[in-house]
């Protein structure tokens, strides 16, 4: 029974019944409705309780501005919380529950708080919870349990989402009256228009309004202009659709949401698109928000904004009650008293703050028979969950002062209306400081640092000519800004039935019988609970500076942002600092207008595809053999192929011993190349790398290091000379990227005068790593045309050849201490080639390995990984590979007058060295910290910390690298690791070479 | 998102395409082994953080690859001019005055 529903009228249709539950209990609305409009249609007075004191509350308003109906919609992957019922659109089978209040809306254990309100103080959580500290987080457990937000889903989200990336000329901001004619005038030049709103129709003010345009309904006149965008090709039309930041060179982010209002399914398609456009120009046209009165108790359930109350009426024909008092400090709210009269109900009385209030709708109310107090104001409300009475008092001609008796008038219903607040927030984004207007009562934007206007209300202009008048020249301005049409206005507003008004009276708090530390609570900010009170004593307490009585008091910290309370929160806080507004200022509102959902920022960029996923041309054949895999960077590496029953540990044992034992295979192709050329190529080389080139011949490889301008090492690998003036460097998987951009700086920045090229090569080579004793046997098979024997082909040379058929580069390089060929091949005869060889191999079981045993065997040779054994601040003395650094090189090499500072010179830097434990099958944890004496007292003092570590099975007992202080003189000593289990591993230092020191297994 | 216009392709491109490659204008010592502790240390870490007008690098990572040094407004984030490595902005002194007062700390 929706009891408060009237039997026409509105934008709502009457034959079209929707079903929904709040709360758990069962509602009827209709198509057309909001949430709020049809809780206010079925008699839901508490929708929420407060914050802090736990306070019932009802609905508001009827926009982005309520602060109280915040609600929870739908369940397990795809609920939302934190959404204002004002602004969801029902749909059949709605589920919505109050995000606060426990254990329900109707009975708060949290109101318990409200009576004890005299102690919770702004800044009472400071004041209480600072000692002692380390208990914070058990306070805020509790205190953000009974604070009583939404929460946020804990599945994964399955509906979908998209992106557009757009560009137009004029991006008008909001489709009411100023917004449409701004957007038809700019359509008219022939830019390319998009008009956005965040109502599910365009209109605006006038969606709610009763009023009249061009002597038609204002209805009829919008369903004109609306249809006359349509008819425009050049116009984007996006309801729904809320612009909720506006950034760096007009750069605007809109959310659409496509799909919300049919309710919540998986199958409805993209639910929500994020439109990113970059306009040339922008017309803010986003209106304006009622502001409330301040009086004691005005937040009992039954008290709205005056606006609200009319849009309800008017719009859903619904009357959410029966005895209305309006009370206003300006003749524009008379409307919904005039509106609430003709509908049918009682208008018990309107209340005016103003002394000799006259203007058109006055006499309209006079001949009505309405009852008028001039003069007056509403001091108290009456009730707990319903609004029983309001207690009324002559005031002062300023407003400030009670000056006479009071009375109480018996309603259900006090509409209030305190003026209106320009709504800036977007062009506040753009960081112009907004203005203080006297005359408009409010701030309004600050000049344009972007290419933007405002119209309309939203830079405090009234009337809905002057507002027509105002929007379509900010479309014309705009479009020729932007280069279309001549900015002349081919239009003239037509004639809106428009009233004469007596200017409205500034009244930010209304006085109470009591002072204002003492009288009953007037609200400022009903979601965070701030009190005029509470200002006031931020303001005695010593907070001067508006942003900090913000944080102290929470002022505007809600997720409303304060669209109701700011205004009258600095007019309360800049009377008690003596100043006025202007010399207050304001806080700054920053993105989103309103809460986005994350799912509309990630859009499509989630799951697979967060990160382009970067396959070798043998991914399929590691596939197909069981391989485990490893992201590198964004590469796919297979990490270790496990035969059926096999643990890691297994098959990566199994995979070590075949390598030093017969031959294995590794995939190497992801290692970044960069083809190098140019007759300055050498010396390029010779200038960023540690070591010397200018005399590296062709058909040779050398190893090198490459460093920082602060002498620390950032990567490293072979470079091979494929013939004069031609050269191919080898990074890091991780590195590639980095290292380009690097020598291309060096290059276009300090040494242009160099002629030489780079090109990235990694994706054009296919790498098969052949490694092990009998890896010449192999290759033998399936390789003629090149001399593979010892002689011939020597370690660090490389040969052009044919492999499987298949035009080959074949390096002897080694990164596991065996004798090496990496067969290198076009990229698309990569599996064929990988394929031949282990077909050539299967005689001495050739064993494809992966990561986790590449990275065991060169840790028994003490071959560094480069960012997991470095860290940005390790030199190659550090890591004893002084041999490295060319000592006779004529250019000073980047970082080598780095390497010279004091600090790198230092004894007790942290140097590589191996650990040995004691235990030979504990395996330390990478990362664990090293000291002299495990019993010292907390905080101890560090040595270094393990930076690989690994079980070899070769060797048959475990090995790591770490890093010590002054290590490479503390071979012998015996350190400790204390762990995070309690435990200590004692460990013996030892050289960082386990196998093999001489280097003979590799120059076979 | 900043536009930033690209000095080698002539075109006004997203943010997106470009990364970021520190303040420009540094000159590394001719001679760094005969540089001081000092010189050194000035060149390598000492860098101006301005508020208001900052003369910076910016590759074209995602386009042409080339670094060009842009002159732009830390505070309101205006992008004034973009020009080519080896070059000096157009009229330096002018971009003086648009340095604002607006967009205090925040």
């Amino acid at each position: 029974m929706q009891i408060n529903r009237l039997a026409s009228g509105g934008r709502v249709n009457h034959a079209k019944p929707l079903n929904f539950s709040f709360n758990g209990k069962r509602y009827q609305g209709l198509e057309g409705d909001t949430l709020a409009s049809a809780l206010l249609a079925n008699g839901v007075n508490v929708v929420g309780r407060s914050f802090k004191y736990g306070r019932p509350r009802g609905i508001v308003g009827h926009g982005a501005e309520e602060p109280n109906a915040i609600v929870q919609l739908g369940s397990g992957a795809q609920t939302i919380p934190n959404l204002r019922a004002t602004q969801v659109e029902l749909y059949e089978g709605l589920e919505a529950r109050s995000v606060s209040g426990w254990p329900s809306v109707d009975y708060d254990l949290m109101s318990v708080m409200g009576v004890f309100k005299r102690m919770l103080p702004p800044g009472f959580y400071y004041k209480t919870f600072m000692r002692p500290q380390k208990l914070w987080m058990t306070y805020e457990h509790f205190i953000r349990k009974a604070a009583g937000l939404g929460s946020a889903p804990v599945e994964a989200d399955v509906d979908s989402y998209d992106r557009l990336n757009q560009h137009c000329d004029v991006l008008v901001v909001g489709a009411g009256p100023a917004g449409l004619v701004a957007a038809r005038e700019a359509a008219r030049s022939g830019a390319r228009v998009i008009i956005a709103d965040e109502q599910s129709e365009f209109g605006g003010s006038l969606l709610g309004a009763s009023s009249h345009v061009d002597q038609q309904p204002a209805a009829d006149w919008l369903a004109q202009i609306v249809q006359e965008l349509n008819e425009f090709a050049n116009v984007q039309r996006l309801p729904r659709s809320t612009v909720f930041g506006y950034y760096d060179h007009n750069f605007l982010a809109i959310v659409e949401r496509r799909t919300d209002h049919l309710g919540i399914s998986a199958e409805s398609g993209t639910r929500q698109r994020l439109h990113r456009v970059r306009a040339r120009q922008v017309v803010l046209a986003t209106g304006a928000i009622e502001r409330p009165l301040v009086f004691a108790h005005n937040d009992v359930p039954g008290v709205m904004l005056a606006s609200s109350v009319a849009t309800y009426v008017n719009r859903y024909a619904v009357l959410p009650g029966n005895k209305l008092l309006l009370f206003t400090s300006n003749d524009d709210a008379y409307q919904t008293a005039i509106n609430w009269h003709k509908a049918g109900r009682e208008v018990v009385a309107v209340v005016d703050s103003r002394m000799a209030p006259g203007g058109d709708l006055n006499q309209i109310m006079a001949d009505l028979n309405i009852q008028l107090y001039c003069g007056h104001g509403v001091i108290e409300v009456v009730g707990k969950k319903r609004v029983k009475a309001a207690v009324i008092a002559p005031l002062s001609v300023d407003g400030s002062s009670i000056i006479g008796q009071t009375l109480r008038l018996d309603c259900d219903l006090v509409a209030c209306s305190g003026g209106w607040s320009p709504v800036i927030h977007l062009s506040s984004h753009t960081g112009t400081r907004p203005q203080w207007s006297d005359q408009v009562v409010g701030f309004v934007p600050g000049e344009s640092v972007q290419q933007e206007r405002s119209a309309g209300a939203a830079r405090g202009t009234y009337g809905l000519t002057r507002c027509l008048e105002e929007g379509a020249a900010a479309g014309a301005k705009a479009a020729l800004a932007a280069g279309f049409g001549d900015g002349v206005v081919e239009f003239t507003a037509p004639g809106a039935d428009e009233a004469s008004q007596e200017p409205q009276q500034p009244l930010f708090l209304v006085p109470h019988s009591k002072p204002t530390s003492r009288a009953p609570s007037q609200f400022v900010d009903f979601q965070l609970d701030v009190t005029a009170a509470g200002i006031e004593l931020a303001a005695r307490e010593g907070y001067e500076s508006v942003e900090h009585v913000k944080r102290y008091t929470a002022l505007g910290f809600g997720t409303d942002q304060g669209k109701l309370g700011n205004i009258n929160g600095l007019a309360i806080l800049s009377k008690a600092l003596g100043q006025t507004i202007a010399e207050t200022g304001t806080t700054i509102f920053r993105p989103s207008y309103t809460p986005t959902t994350f799912g509309a920022i990630a859009g499509r960029d989630v799951q697979s595809l967060f990160d382009p996923e970067r396959y070798t041309s043998m991914h399929r054949w590691h596939e197909q053999q069981g391989a485990h895999w490893e992201d590198v960077g964004q590469w796919k590496r297979p990490w270790y192929f496990p035969k059926p029953g096999e643990s890691m540990h297994e098959a990566v044992n199994r995979e070590c011993l075949a390598v030093r034992n017969s031959v294995g295979m590794l995939d190497a192709s992801t290692l970044g190349k960069i083809d190098i050329q140019g007759s300055d190529a050498a010396e390029f080389l010779n200038r960023v790398y540690t070591n010397g080139y200018l005399k590296l011949a062709a058909g040779k490889c050398r190893y090198g290091l490459m460093l920082k301008e602060d002498g620390m090492v950032f990567d490293d690998g072979v470079t091979a000379c494929l013939a004069e003036n031609h050269y191919l460097m080898f990074t890091t998987t991780g590195g590639a990227a980095g290292v380009l951009s690097w020598l291309e700086l060096w290059h276009q920045t300090e040494w242009p005068e160099l002629n030489v090229f780079f090109t990235s090569a990694t994706d054009h080579w296919a790498t098969a790593t052949i490694t092990g004793p009998n890896a010449r046997k192999v290759l033998e098979k399936v390789c003629d045309d090149i001399d593979l024997s010892a002689d011939a082909f020597k370690f660090m040379d490389w040969r052009d050849g044919t492999v499987a058929d298949v035009a080959a580069r074949v390096f002897r390089i080694s990164f596991t201490g065996e004798l090496t060929f990496e067969v290198n091949v076009p990229a698309h005869h990569g599996r064929h080639v990988w394929e031949k060889l282990y077909e050539a191999g299967q005689e001495f079981d050739i064993t494809p390995y992966g990561t986790e045993t590449m990275h065991v065997l060169r840790a028994e040779k003490g071959f560094i990984i480069v960012g997991q054994d470095t860290d940005g601040s390790m030199t190659p003395q550090d890591l004893n590979m002084g041999w490295v650094v060319g000592k006779n090189k004529d250019f000073s090499f980047i970082g080598h007058r780095g390497l010279n500072r004091e600090d790198c010179q230092r004894e007790d830097r942290k140097q590589l060295v191996g650990l040995k434990t004691l235990d030979p099958k504990t395996v330390l944890p990478e990362g664990a910290q090293i000291v002299v004496d495990p019993s010292q007292p907390l905080p101890m003092a560090m040595q270094g910390h393990v930076t690989s570590s690994y079980y070899s099975a070769h060797l048959g007992h475990s090995i790591a690298l770490a890093v010590v202080k002054g290590g490479h003189k503390r071979i012998g000593e015996t350190i400790h690791c204390p762990l995070a289990d309690g435990r200590s591993v004692p460990a013996e230092i030892v050289s960082s070479v386990f196998y093999d020191p001489q280097g003979d297994r590799q120059n076979v | 998102m900043l536009q930033i216009y690209c000095p080698y392709c002539k075109q006004t491109r997203e943010e997106e395409e470009f990364s970021y490659a520190g303040e420009a204008h540094i000159k590394r010592p001719s001679d760094p082994q005969a540089a001081s502790d000092k010189e050194w240390g000035d060149y390598l870490f000492f860098r101006k953080n301005p508020r208001g007008i900052h003369h910076e690098m910016w590759q074209h990572s995602a386009g042409c690859r080339r670094y060009f040094n842009v002159i732009r407004n830390t505070v309101t984030y205006e992008v004034l001019e973009s020009y080519p490595m080896g070059t000096s902005p157009s009229e330096q002194p002018a971009h003086a005055a648009t340095i604002s007062t607006a967009g205090e700390l925040q």
